[in-house]
């Protein structure tokens, strides 16, 4: 009893004075995912976040035996930031949590980045992509792991600008989301010397969009570049198909990835462009991996899961090389090293928390180049890290700019 | 020519389209209308039965190679079947209490149909391959997929011969009668609980022959419904609950109303129709076709 309560008096002091003992908090590394499990990000993330987390976990542990305990802790934020906001509190405050990844859901990301930086604890963003979180929200506490909004816009206008497609038209949802895939898109095009010729606002799920594509079509632009998610996207370019506009005018889709690819199929998105940070087939670690997580999940992995495993496991490699899970002493050690394993090539964690690595262009397949299921990009291109994302001279972060924290 | 900085024949062609997405939202309320109608039954599951019907339309191409025009009628089929278990053992229980016990029931049926259908088959929806009928029909000013002019087609047809039954057979006549009163009419020896248990299977039966209809142009998916019973609820909340005809003429109203907005503030285009319902309320508040209860 006594002995307990001079431990508790031991830490209160420990942890009152910020010192970085190095020490593991209570022995335990306890890692929280907070996912949408059954909402609309849920084929995105959801069940394939929470494997890929398990699977970091157990694969670090064999393979490091550390002398700390590892846990895991997952939850359903129901895409409400109120709730994913009360749920990391708990989970800082009364469970030990010391790192939460995932939160996909840009509004939940920047919900929980706020709780995070309070609790001085450690984000780890891999689901959601909007610009916010490492610009005018950014916090020295977060981690903005897999992708964002401003790397896919910006490599496909520009690359598509490039190769001669110099006329553009938006089909942009009418949220944050599509406002900022546009800007940034725009941006690009315009820097390459292209021209938009128009956009047009639908409301977040629309019932049709034969009416807006026809719209677009009528613009004449070389380029439709559909700035929106999910069900909409999927609706855009299934209309897109049904009346021929994709014969004359190019479809982008300007934030599609793999997971739109395998619910439309190839025979509606072939010869379509996008740009990923990661693709199960894009070399031997990767490939090797993903064979593991389709073993158990029965799919293969898309680029948040590879996100989700490999933010974890640098995580705990922090942890383990500084023998601390103290957040200032990690966040320190994985801004300082490169990044390198089966998701990301020539990774960095920069000043405004982003983690760069290299992204690629890629083409979707026809049915016919296809050799099966899950057989779906053709890597025309490999855009570096420096290249791919926003340049911190354009950065609205006050870490950055050095404007009041 | 242009119409407020539109050209005419873009015009024509966006309520071309229009009209299609209406006749669809027609045939899709028609079913809750009925139900609504004959039974008293607020029916919250039925874009979950739509979503069912364009699943197993999908379904049975992809696993047993059973084409479109075979799933149209097996699909209504299968899920009216399923419908009338779901009377049978729930709903009956519930026609004796208040209006709010059925919508609560079915609500609650319908979280667990979507969920179950999310748990298997994930909320992206799959691939359904090309529409059935191919080819483009030039109509001068729109270049519109054959597809979607069966569409048409079929939604009038099914609107049309819903509306004969029940207004112009002695079947329809039975059911109304039994809807006023439904003693007298079981006095006459007609089996009314029979007849309703049919009733309700025919009603979400049109909710699936809608979700094959869809199946082919529109990514279906687990959550599709919650999106749709919406729009339904506004399309027969305005024709007047229960009026079969007013539903029709409602439904393809709203896709005329919804495509006009598309064209000159796409961002209200999901609102308007919301809009218009409230203005119908407050002028009539039974709805265009509704007589005062």
């Amino acid at each position: 009893m006594r002995n307990s309560i001079l431990h508790g008096l031991l830490g209160l002091v420990l942890l009152s004075s910020g010192a970085s003992a190095a020490e593991i908090s209570d022995g335990t590394v306890k890692i929280g995912v907070l996912s949408d499990m059954s909402g609309i990000f849920s084929d995105l993330s959801g069940e394939g976040a929470v494997t890929a987390a398990r699977m970091a976990v157990d694969d670090f542990v064999a393979a490091h035996e550390p002398d700390f305990k590892v846990e895991l802790v997952t939850a359903d934020h129901q895409n409400k930031t109120d709730v994913a906001a009360s749920r990391a509190r708990e989970w800082y405050d009364t469970q030990g949590v010391d790192m939460i990844t995932d939160v996909i859901n840009s509004a939940v990301a920047l919900a929980v980045s706020e709780v995070t930086r309070d609790k001085n604890r450690v984000l780890m963003v891999t689901g959601s992509g909007s610009t916010a979180i490492n610009n005018e929200q950014c916090s020295p506490n977060t981690v903005f792991y897999a992708w964002d909004t401003y790397s896919l816009a910006n490599s496909l206008g520009r690359t598509l600008t490039d190769q001669g497609y110099k006329t553009w038209y938006f089909v942009t949802v009418d949220y944050a989301l599509g406002k900022a895939i546009e800007y940034d898109a725009t941006k690009a095009v315009e820097g390459a010397g292209g021209k938009v010729l128009g956009s047009l606002h639908h409301p977040m799920g629309a019932s049709d969009f034969a009416s807006f594509m026809l719209q677009a079509q009528s613009s004449g632009a070389q380029v439709i570049g559909i700035a929106n998610a999910g069900a909409d996207l999927h609706n855009a370019i299934r209309v897109a198909n049904e009346f021929g506009i994709n014969q004359q005018q190019k479809i982008v889709g300007l934030s599609a990835s793999m997971t739109d690819v395998h619910a439309l199929g190839l025979a509606t998105t072939q010869g379509m462009l996008l740009v990923e940070g990661f693709y199960w087939d894009q070399d031997e670690p990767s490939r090797a991996w993903s064979a593991r997580f389709q073993e158990k999940t029965g799919n293969k992995p898309n680029m948040l899961n590879a996100a989700t495993y490999s933010a974890i496991t640098q995580y705990l490699t922090s942890v383990q090389t500084l023998g601390s899970d103290n957040a200032e002493a990690v966040l320190a050690d994985l801004h300082g090293r490169e990044i390198n394993d089966m998701f990301a090539r020539n990774g960095r964690v920069r000043a405004d928390g982003q983690m760069i690595h290299d992204v690629y262009l890629y083409q979707v397949k026809t049915p016919a180049q296809s050799s099966g299921p899950w057989d779906y990009y053709r890597r025309l291109e490999t855009i570096p890290a420096e290249r791919a994302y926003q340049p911190l001279s354009e950065s609205r972060c006050s870490l950055v700019t050095g404007g009041g924290a | 020519m242009d119409l407020f900085g539109v050209p005419i024949t873009a015009l024509m062609a966006q309520l071309m389209i229009g009209l299609v997405n209406g006749c669809f939202y027609a045939v899709l309320s028609l079913g809750l209308a009925v139900i609504f109608g004959m039974l008293h039954v607020i029916n919250f599951t039925h874009g979950a039965m739509f979503m069912l019907g364009a699943l197993l339309s999908w379904a049975g191409l992809h696993y047993f190679n059973i084409n479109y025009w075979v799933m149209l009628v097996m699909a209504p089929l299968i899920v009216g079947a399923f419908g009338i278990l779901l009377e049978r053992l729930f709903l009956r229980r519930v026609y004796h209490l208040d209006y709010l016990y059925g919508l609560l029931l079915t609500l609650g049926l319908t979280l667990i149909i979507e969920g179950a259908v999310r748990s298997a088959y994930g909320v992206s929806g799959r691939p359904y391959g090309p529409p059935p009928i191919a080819g483009v029909t030039n109509l001068g000013f729109l270049m519109l997929p054959n597809y979607r002019l069966w569409v048409i087609v079929a939604s009038l047809l099914v609107c049309g011969a819903t509306w004969f039954m029940i207004e112009r057979t002695r079947l329809g006549a039975y059911l109304r009668a039994a809807t006023e009163n439904a003693s007298l009419v079981e006095a006459f020896g007609v089996n009314v609980p029979m007849m309703v248990s049919l009733t309700f299977g025919f009603g979400v039966a049109l909710a699936a022959f809608a979700g094959v209809l869809a199946a082919p142009v529109m990514q279906v998916s687990a959550l599709t419904g919650q999106t749709l019973i919406v729009i339904v609820f506004a399309v027969v909340v305005i024709g007047g609950m229960g009026s079969i005809l007013g539903t029709v003429v409602t439904g393809i109203g709203l896709g005329l109303v919804e495509a006009l907005t598309k064209v000159y503030y796409p961002e209200a285009s999901s609102m308007v129709m919301f809009l218009v319902m409230v203005l119908v309320l407050m002028v009539r508040p039974n709805g265009l076709f509704g007589g005062g209860e």
